[in-house]
């Protein structure tokens, strides 16, 4: 005979959180900070094609860690709500903001009405006209938003990542530096290469779309001997690698 | 605002016109036919309509221009409307026809490469994007039997190619490919016979935009419609070339300069003056 059976609304969701938690966890972390000309997103990702930062709008990017086919699903709503928003009002109308608490409304619905809650947390950022007005949202798989206007860190280890990066940050840093913190707080004991990463900025002054994915050979240069005394670490190393992908 | 997640069998994918048709916001109709009105009659008022726009290939890929003006029957609505507009950095869209339906068109056409990119992660072949302007001219069948015809002029650089190519249409959705150059609108036919006389493979930069800038003279001439260099207002026809390097307009002090030596090379026939015959 079975028995009906009572759980307690706290162990139910406890142990949606714990699985949503525990397989986040296994993901490959990722770090975004804001910097002198923008917000750099570096993520721990050896594939070169399967992207886990995109651009979602004008001035806004996406970033996700944890199941690939969830948080690209996600991104890609994110690029068909941004458009439509952008079409039915004006480009001007679009923000990260908005977009972040669509997304957290979703999560959220999700985590609380499904079997399954996402196994993602994701990041919306957005550049803003001048420094110290980007913004960097934190999603997680159950809806919450943290909002961060420094650095953030998404997945695995992301506490220690965020403690190395607290070390490491300070204030209107150059891209060549913040990337180099990014690096070797994701990293920790590690050495990352630069074929083991996926970097990407919201530049501000890159035009109408400010996003910009980081390719070799920049990448190596910012890594290695950028922001040098002198170059003005502005990142401005190779100018082809400002062209349209 | 809604959260558009789609489940997957009904998720639009990359195509933005399809993202408006599922929301029910879509300016033009969906794409199957649709039941065609019985009665073709022409619309009961004067809409603000855009003339001549041509492109020609060059040395290092396309040029594009139109001519400023848009008419509304044989009022002027408009001195300064621009018929050239860049679809992505490769490619460009020029339009003739309705000028409301046109310039929706051209914006959602933007949208809808730019969308493709992002979801996609890579641009659309040149190709894509001709087929997926003729959609939408297509879609616009219905209102171009009601007169409001749209017929836009498609050029961009095959990146694969390496070389210009340019698109013409038709108001069913017809998509054409034209060799060399291409005119449409009211003084289409004016400014395509001027091009076909000074067309040669492979000309420069500056030949090439002198040349287009000659046919609109020449459409300006013949069509009333049709606007032609307004040195009083300082309005000059948009002008842009598209390369390896994108698209780029083409400054309107260069643009004037090109009128001046076309108006200086007028044959003798054509600039016959009333009172020398007196």
């Amino acid at each position: 005979m079975t028995m009906p059976f009572y759980v307690a609304p706290e162990q139910f969701m406890k142990d949606k959180a714990d699985f949503a938690r525990k397989n986040i966890a296994r993901g490959r972390p990722l770090v975004a900070t804001v910097y002198d000309r923008g917000v750099l997103i570096c993520a721990e990702n050896s594939s070169r094609s399967l992207h886990k930062v995109s651009e979602i709008y004008d001035r806004i990017a996406f970033a996700g860690v944890g199941k690939y086919n969830e948080f690209d699903q996600l991104r890609v709503s994110g690029v068909q709500a941004a458009d439509l928003k952008g079409y039915q009002f004006s480009r001007e109308d679009v923000d990260a903001r908005s977009l972040a608490n669509l997304y957290a409304r979703y999560m959220g619905n999700v985590f609380t009405h499904e079997m399954k809650p996402l196994e993602v947390e994701i990041l919306v950022a957005e550049v803003g006209p001048r420094t110290g007005e980007d913004q960097l949202f934190h999603i997680l798989y159950d809806g919450t938003v943290v909002d961060e206007d420094r650095f953030t860190a998404l997945g695995g280890e992301s506490d220690a990542i965020s403690g190395r990066m607290d070390r490491a940050y300070s204030a209107g840093w150059l891209v060549g530096d913040a990337l180099k913190a990014s690096v070797s707080a994701l990293g920790g004991e590690r050495h990352l290469g630069a074929t083991e990463l996926e970097v990407a900025v919201l530049e501000r002054g890159n035009g109408r779309r400010a996003f910009r994915r980081i390719v070799e050979p920049e990448l190596s240069a910012l890594l290695g001997e950028a922001s040098e005394p002198g170059g003005a670490g502005t990142g401005e190393a190779p100018e082809a690698a400002g062209q349209p992908q | 605002m809604t959260f558009p997640a789609f489940p997957p069998e009904r998720d639009p994918g990359p195509d933005f016109h399809e993202l408006l048709v599922r929301m029910g916001l879509s300016p033009f109709e969906p794409r199957a036919p649709q039941a065609v009105p019985r009665t073709t009659s022409a619309t009961p008022f004067e809409v603000p309509h855009g003339t001549t726009i041509c492109a020609v290939r060059y040395k290092d890929g396309v040029i594009m221009a139109g001519d400023r003006r848009a008419t509304a029957g044989s009022a002027i609505a408009h001195r300064t409307i621009e018929k050239v507009h860049p679809a992505d950095s490769y490619s460009g869209v020029a339009i003739a026809g309705a000028a409301g339906p046109a310039l929706e068109m051209v914006r959602l056409f933007q949208l809808q490469l730019e969308h493709y990119e992002k979801v996609e992660g890579q641009a659309l072949s040149l190709e894509g994007k001709a087929n997926q302007l003729a959609q939408m001219v297509r879609g616009n069948f219905a209102m171009a039997l009601q007169g409001l015809v749209v017929v836009p002029l498609f050029a961009g650089y095959d990146l694969r190619r390496a070389r210009g190519r340019i698109y013409t249409y038709d108001p069913t959705g017809g998509r054409y490919e034209e060799i060399d150059f291409h005119a449409d609108g009211s003084g289409g036919r004016d400014a395509r016979t001027t091009i076909k006389l000074g067309f040669k493979e492979d000309l420069p930069r500056e030949e090439g935009v002198e040349l287009l800038v000659r046919a609109l003279w020449q459409a300006a001439d013949e069509d009333s419609a049709t606007g032609g260099p307004d040195a009083v207002r300082g309005i000059y026809p948009t002008v842009a070339t598209i390369t390896a390097e994108g698209f780029t307009r083409v400054p309107e002090p260069e643009v004037a300069a090109a009128f001046e030596r076309v108006i200086a090379t007028l044959s003798a026939a054509e600039v016959h003056r009333e009172d020398d015959e007196r």
